[in-house]
């Protein structure tokens, strides 16, 4: 589903703080798996998720998505295919405080131009879905971590993607509600969607939700 | 189309629901905003409304008065001089009117007297003004004495007061008989102050003014539309006074209102970074910038119309009659007519609404191209 050949991805090239983070990548992530990267701080995780999630583009190398390279795409474009195929769970949540739970959710169903009454009743399908039905009108800065984040598991899912990409998901939650992280999880694989995940938390490494794990270190993939 | 109208809707809901988030911050601002085009709108109605009443004022007046000069200053108009202007063609009538001016002690105030015929006041009866009468206290049949400049006591019995409705043109007047007027300012018969010429069309006004400059080279014709220029300037020149003082504010206003918009804050920069990320285009983020912009300061321009439009034809304009009604001992009460000139609220609309929205989106388009990928890291 998705490909990517000779990745690399310099910051500030050109500069004498110039810093290439990712390496030569090859790699190809199959349809309805979940996937982790793992890896030391600074490995290059999070930057491969943020170029297979359209976030930005490689500084070299395709990247392909069902087919199509989308590494030279325009950001107009690319936003297109983010908003529609990839949804995103953030390590800090990345919620905007002062709106409730509800109006957090619905914000990536926006640009889209879809009824606001038909994303509310899918949202609150979301919510039953993760059990914050009663939370949906608390504004976000009251929730608690656990909750947070499944607001923003509910937030990644409102487009319906086929892929869910979540960097740290486990960083801010204690054991608890990382195994109900990982519930939730298998929950995706049932529906079919892909999942990419970074951590290099054992509790999500090495759980059986997880199909692949892929290790990474100086911008390269190394044995997991 | 459904679609767009729909994204619009949404993003103008997002921008309410931003703008509630910083409550304070936002209502401080649109107090300020909004007080500032309430000062300017009502400079600017209240000034037009001015220049509406004068011309309506003068609407009534002869198109052309003929005054004498000797030597410079205005001196009576002698027997015989109505010969001199003959027959001009467009002229429809020609007046001699009596009239001047009367000091009275007891008020320190100038009077006003003026001739009418005999069939409008009878001898040894006068109409005043609405102003004067509420001054001395005067009401119908009451008598009131005046010592002429001749140092004689003249008496009169007040037959009416004046309408209220004149009371801009009629706040000092005192109306008399020919006879009372000559007798009681000793003027010479077959003399007058000034002579009132009727002429029927517009076009023609500059060419009888022309022609009895010819006929009558020590005369100085008068024009009502040059009345009303020098009203209109004294109107305009009171408002640049007004505009003077504001600078100051305004000025601070621009400040306070580019540092808001201007400047975004680590929070909003944040939220951008969120909002693209999660799929908003660019052009999404500008537009809802640029809606809470407009909100703004539409929201402010309409509030502060509307307190201006209250203040200035509800309230008599209490913040800006002293300085642009001008000053009288004599001071006429009178209520403006509503007059808005559009191209006037065009123009503040322009000022106030569009330099704000731009504001905004010059910092917003800053931070909208910014990667998405900065709320990765």
């Amino acid at each position: 589903m998705i490909e990517l050949t000779q990745i690399k991805k310099a910051f500030n090239q050109g500069r004498p703080n110039e810093y290439w983070a990712l390496n030569g990548i090859d790699l190809s992530l199959e349809r309805g798996k979940v996937t982790a990267f793992c890896g030391p701080s600074g490995s290059g995780k999070t930057t491969l998720l943020t170029l297979v999630g359209c976030l930005s583009r490689p500084t070299s190398g395709r990247v392909r998505f069902k087919g199509e390279d989308i590494s030279g795409l325009p950001e107009r474009f690319l936003t297109d295919i983010r908003r529609q195929s990839f949804g995103f769970v953030f390590q800090q949540f990345n919620l905007i405080k002062g709106l409730s739970a509800l109006e957090n959710v619905i914000l990536p169903g926006f640009p889209t131009g879809r009824p606001r009454a038909e994303l509310i009743a899918a949202a609150h399908i979301l919510f039953e879905q993760l059990k914050l039905t009663h939370r949906a009108n608390a504004r976000v800065e009251w929730l608690s971590g656990g909750e947070q984040q499944r607001v923003a598991i509910a937030r990644a899912l409102i487009n319906n993607p086929e892929v869910i990409i979540a960097d740290e998901p486990t960083a801010n939650l204690d054991t608890v509600l990382s195994r109900e992280f990982m519930a939730i999880l298998e929950g995706f694989t049932a529906a079919g969607k892909t999942v990419l995940l970074t951590s290099h938390d054992p509790l999500v490494v090495e759980s059986t939700a997880v199909h692949r794990v892929i290790g990474m270190r100086d911008g390269c993939l190394v044995d997991a | 189309m459904n679609v767009w109208l729909e994204k619009q809707r949404h993003l103008i809901d997002f921008t309410l629901a931003s703008l509630a988030r910083r409550k304070t911050k936002n209502l401080g601002l649109l107090l300020v905003y909004t007080l500032l085009v309430a000062v300017l709108a009502s400079l600017t109605l209240f000034t037009n409304a001015l220049r509406s009443e004068a011309a309506y004022v003068l609407a009534g007046s002869p198109e052309v008065i003929l005054q004498r000069m000797v030597a410079g200053r205005h001196d009576l108009i002698p027997p015989g001089y109505f010969d001199k202007i003959g027959r001009i063609r467009g002229v429809q009538k020609k007046e001699g009117r009596l009239w001047g001016y009367y000091y009275d002690p007891v008020l320190k105030a100038n009077y006003t007297f003026m001739a009418r015929p005999a069939e409008e006041v009878a001898d040894g009866s006068i109409m005043v003004g609405a102003t004067l009468a509420r001054e001395r206290g005067l009401a119908p049949h009451n008598t009131i004495s005046f010592r002429s400049y001749s140092g004689k006591l003249f008496a009169f019995e007040v037959a009416s007061v004046l309408s209220p409705d004149s009371e801009l043109l009629s706040a000092d007047l005192i109306l008399l008989s020919e006879n009372d007027f000559r007798a009681f300012f000793e003027y010479p018969a077959g003399h007058y102050t000034d002579i009132a010429l009727s002429v029927a069309n517009p076009q023609e006004v500059r060419n009888v003014a022309a022609k009895l400059s010819e006929a009558l080279p020590d005369s100085r014709p008068i024009l009502r539309e040059e009345v009303l220029r020098t009203y209109q300037s004294i109107f305009d020149w009171r408002e640049g006074i007004m505009l003077t003082v504001l600078a100051g504010a305004i000025f601070a206003f621009s400040i306070l209102a580019w540092e808001k918009a201007a400047g975004l804050s680590a929070e909003e920069k944040r939220e951008i970074g969120i909002l693209k990320a999660i799929g908003w285009e660019t052009g999404d983020v500008i537009r809802m910038k640029m809606w809470e912009g407009l909100l703004i300061s539409l929201s402010a321009f309409l509030l502060g119309l509307v307190a201006a439009y209250i203040h200035v034809f509800y309230l008599g304009a209490a913040v800006f009659e002293p300085v642009l009604k001008g000053w009288a001992v004599l001071y006429p009460r009178f209520a403006l007519i509503p007059a808005v000139d559009g191209l006037q609220i065009a123009t503040l609309f322009f000022f106030t609404v569009f330099p704000y929205t731009a504001a905004v989106l010059v910092p917003i388009w800053r931070a909208a191209i910014t990667d998405p990928d900065s709320v990765m890291r």
